[in-house]
């Protein structure tokens, strides 16, 4: 096994994660919410009119981020990781599949349920890392 | 209003934690998970960074009655560990590794246009809806 670590990318990971930090906070301390993803997306769909606003906002406010983003930051998107188009289909039906029946996703889960020491979260977190360490092995990256 | 404002914030800052840590960068993602070859570690960093600030924050904020801009909390009434869970987690897992994203990164990544992540947001969408229906 090799580590790879980087100090200039490992500081901006944990300056971008108290971002995160900061603004799951946020949604908690003002409105009360957690900042799960999946679930807050979805719900744009699903949810009654008067709660679609908030969700739509949030959603909105993450499309702006990233818009943002590409204009400031040296190449936000520009990945060495590139699968084919159908194993993206695939993977984006196993995500959608799974956030649903898991109810949540590294943010609802890793991030807020953990720091709110929720059982579940912190389970849901181990499987999830653990089958994705898995496939990676497997897919032999 | 203000409850507006911040819901929009929240998803501002969070998108700006996501792309400033590289985690809109799907090798960084596969990286952390390849654990048994070329282990890249960032990806620990943005957790303890957004654990450390949230758990210190919820610490405070589960004392209160009630959120500032609204009556009550929202959390979870579900405490069991169920097999929904696991599998459910199982399946997202192996999702999350054969593309490098997660649904934050992949809605923020779609300011890049990029075939690949519009083509996993509608996958993705489509079988949410469809799970939802399902199993709810």
């Amino acid at each position: 096994m090799n580590i790879i670590f980087d100090l200039k990318d490992c500081l901006m990971a944990l300056l971008g994660g108290s971002l995160i930090g900061i603004s799951a906070t946020l949604l908690m301390l003002y409105i009360g919410r957690i900042a799960g993803i999946s679930g807050i997306y979805l719900s744009i769909f699903t949810s009654n009119k008067a709660d679609k606003i908030w969700r739509f906002l949030f959603i909105f406010g993450l499309l702006t981020g990233g818009f943002l983003s590409s204009l400031f930051l040296v190449n936000p998107f520009d990945s060495s990781f590139s699968p084919s188009l159908f194993q993206m289909a695939v993977a984006g039906a196993i995500v959608g599949l799974g956030t649903q029946l898991g109810s949540g996703c590294t943010s609802g889960h890793g991030v807020c349920g953990i720091s709110r020491f929720s059982q579940r979260s912190i389970v849901a977190t181990f499987v999830f890392i653990f089958s994705g360490v898995l496939t990676v092995w497997i897919m032999g990256v | 209003m203000s409850k507006y404002i911040i819901s929009f914030l929240s998803g501002l800052i969070f998108s700006f934690g996501l792309t400033i840590s590289g985690m809109t960068l799907p090798h960084k993602v596969v990286g952390f998970l390849n654990v048994f070859r070329q282990w890249d570690v960032t990806l620990v960093f943005v957790m303890v960074g957004a654990i450390l600030i949230h758990s210190f924050s919820y610490f405070f904020i589960k004392k209160r009655a009630s959120p500032l801009l609204d009556s009550q909390f929202y959390l979870p009434n579900k405490k069991n560990i169920d097999t929904r869970l696991i599998l459910g987690a199982l399946l997202f897992g192996v999702g999350w590794a054969l593309s490098g994203l997660c649904p934050g990164p992949a809605i923020v990544s779609l300011a890049s246009f990029s075939p690949s992540i519009i083509v996993f947001m509608l996958t993705m969408t489509l079988s949410s809806l469809i799970a939802h229906r399902v199993f709810r």
